[in-house]
């Protein structure tokens, strides 16, 4: 198992250096010169060449490619650069804007997990019934609406339309608002009322796309578990529907479905870029997209380290608990 | 079975005796499965099989009609609505009437004909880019799969590294770098969907390399290019024929959220993600601005879904 794990965390750098080298090199090879960007940025807007040279010396944006490029990646390590623009530390950034990404995405992973595992289970002890019916074309829509429409609507309807026509307080959730606080959440992961209300409605949508397929996965393999012979065996020897759909077909048909969700928390961290512009959550990814917008390379490139060193932990940690789950799976390099 | 006839044809002296009538017995089965096989019908080439399966799967079929219809409405729609960057001088932000059914924007157009000509440029887009990227992706996995050693780990690796990076911030980054516009966002997606296929046509062909009616070619002396395209290519192209389907959905997802994000196509070119950026400043006042091409969207994408789904059942390709 340790042979395992080091040989997984060695790929794993190698990775996250891959991909640090190729946004690296994506970045620099950009038409617009940074440094004339920003240089205007700050002040009118055709910066003299002197205003222009001097930001280049403070990036360091004057020396050959394979110094910065040197330069970035132990900054990035070190999470000790800082923005281009606004001269912000990026550690700060990550110490704000990790917390609330982490929130949002174990939110919308709960949500995948419960109602994704829960309408799959149903729909498949209940193949053809209404709610399976209902359950299949819900998740069909879930997979074909973009995030960012799916956020307006639910703003539409509980944001607008709910306070033009004196819904029930509960049922009415402020637009958008900028009242995230961090101090208000107990042990790290628990929101209270206010902090709730932000929260319940960007994690619904960014978890949509992922309870669908979850739904569909846990049909389909439940599906598949049922007719396994092992099962055929249990219910000759005699014993419940209930033991035997728990014990016997859940357990087998949950493994890949544990797998997906296990890999899917990177992806949700990822992807939370459009939930996050939707609804203004103060996370890593929609500070990404105003950075890599800005070409404020070290922020684009050490958030994006950030999100892709989850999502490789992600996929490790499922490999490890997959082993534990099905005993049958020896892991490579482990004895 | 064969062992039977083998030995019976080279005279083996112990098939000589009455149990030589074996052969005979092995042969009424055969003639039982022959007549089976008439029963069924004439013999049907695997496309034709597929399609009896794809139509009989309702979801597939409904979504093969959306496909129809909206391709219907990219090709003639613009021959019944008004230009989309025809501005109104003197009606903003109206709610749908009989002349603008889908009503007018705050920029003074009618939202139908730029929902019109944004479902043209989505599926216009959508097409260019799966192109690409089945081209870019079977090229790929096919010189991976197909040479293996070096190549194989190499270009795997770079996968790899490319499917670790987050699918919206490696977009981002492309598209930073090749500008903005209907060019810029069609080699944007189809530079950062090829991976899948790569894998998929990839793992076929270290499949069928083996198979022995490529061994037979290659002592022929067929070169390896005809070889991969002519002998091992159309043996591996279901799992492809799904991902495009699939692709086309997920591009036009993928390039309405990259406009969305201001990234993608810029006004007044029509696009859909674009429209809905624009809406979202309007909601409380002009929800129609929203829900028109937000269908449009997700009309368009479930369509090119459903018909993957109902591809990969008809073709009974495995999830991977």
């Amino acid at each position: 198992m340790a042979v395992f794990i080091v040989r997984r965390l060695f790929s794993l750098v190698i990775t996250l250096l891959g991909g640090f080298a190729l946004l690296f090199i994506l970045f620099f090879a950009l038409p617009g010169d940074p440094a004339t960007k920003i240089a205007s940025n700050n002040g009118s807007k055709n910066a003299s060449p002197q205003v222009v040279a001097n930001v280049e010396k403070r990036l360091g944006l004057d020396k050959p490619i394979y110094e910065q490029f040197w330069n970035r990646l132990t900054d990035t390590v070190t999470l000790s650069g800082e923005s281009y623009t606004t001269r912000e530390p990026v550690s700060d950034m990550v110490k704000q804007r990790l917390p609330a990404s982490l929130r949002l995405a174990i939110f919308a992973m709960l949500i995948e997990a419960s109602i994704g595992i829960g309408s799959g289970v149903l729909s498949a002890r209940r193949r053809g019934s209404i709610a399976d019916t209902i359950t299949t074309f819900a998740a069909v829509i879930a997979g074909a609406i973009p995030v960012f429409v799916l956020g307006y609507l639910i703003t539409l309807v509980t944001g607008v339309y709910a306070f033009e026509h004196h819904w029930p307080e509960w049922a009415r959730f402020p637009a958008i608002s900028n009242n995230y606080d961090p101090s208000q959440w107990y042990l790290f992961i628990i929101p209270n009322g206010t902090q709730f209300e932000l929260l319940i409605q960007p994690a619904i949508v960014l978890a949509s796309v992922s309870t669908a397929i979850v739904a569909r996965l846990t049909r389909t393999t439940m599906l598949e578990a049922q007719t396994a012979d092992h099962v055929r065996t249990a219910r000759a020897k005699g014993l419940s529907d209930k033991v035997v759909s728990r014990k016997h077909v859940l357990r087998n048909a949950l493994i890949p479905v544990v797998t997906f969700i296990g890999i899917d928390f990177g992806t949700i961290i990822g992807f939370a870029i459009l939930t996050e512009t939707v609804f203004q959550w103060p996370g890593l990814g929609s500070k990404v997209a105003t950075a890599a917008g800005q070409s404020d390379l070290p922020v684009v490139l050490a958030l994006s380290m950030v999100v892709m060193l989850i999502y490789g932990l992600a996929n490790l940690a499922v490999d490890i608990s997959y082993a534990k789950l099905d005993p049958r799976i020896r892991l490579a390099g482990a004895k | 079975m064969t062992d039977d006839f083998d030995a019976a044809r080279s005279g083996d002296p112990v098939h000589e005796t009455p149990e030589v009538l074996h052969a005979g017995t092995i042969m009424i089965p055969a003639l039982g499965l022959d007549a089976s096989l008439q029963e069924v019908g004439p013999s049907r080439s695997l496309f034709q099989d597929a399609w009896r399966r794809f139509r009989r799967n309702k979801l597939a079929m409904f979504g093969l009609f959306l496909v129809i219809l909206l391709i219907l409405v990219a090709i003639f729609g613009p021959l019944f609505v008004q230009s989309p960057t025809k501005y109104s001088k003197t009606v903003f932000r109206e709610p749908p009437t009989r002349q603008h059914p889908f009503g007018v924007d705050h920029r003074g157009a009618d939202v139908l004909s730029r929902v019109v000509y944004g479902i043209r440029l989505s599926i216009f887009i959508g097409f260019m880019a799966t192109a690409i990227e089945t081209f870019i992706g079977v090229v790929v996995g096919a010189i991976a799969g197909w040479y293996g050693r070096w190549i194989d780990s190499v270009a795997m690796r770079f996968v790899d590294i490319m499917l670790g990076i987050p699918y919206i911030i490696l977009a981002y980054a492309f598209i930073t770098v090749l500008g903005r516009g209907v060019t810029a966002v069609v080699f944007t997606l189809a530079l950062t969907a090829w991976l899948q296929t790569a894998r998929t046509v990839r793992a076929g062909f270290i499949q069928v390399k083996e198979f022995e009616y490529v061994e037979a070619a290659r002592a022929l002396g067929v070169s390896n290019f005809r070889i991969m395209a002519r002998h091992i290519l159309p043996n591996v192209f279901q799992p492809v024929v799904v991902l495009m389907a699939v692709g086309v959905g997920s591009a036009i997802l993928s390039e309405a959220a990259l406009s969305f994000l201001g990234v993608g196509i810029q006004p007044p070119e029509p696009s859909l993600g674009l429209m809905v950026n624009d809406a979202r400043s309007f909601l409380s006042s002009a929800p129609y601005l929203l829900l028109f091409p937000g269908l449009a969207i997700v009309l368009t994408v479930l369509g090119f879904l459903l018909v993957g789904d109902g591809l990969r059942d008809a073709l009974d390709v495995k999830d991977n």
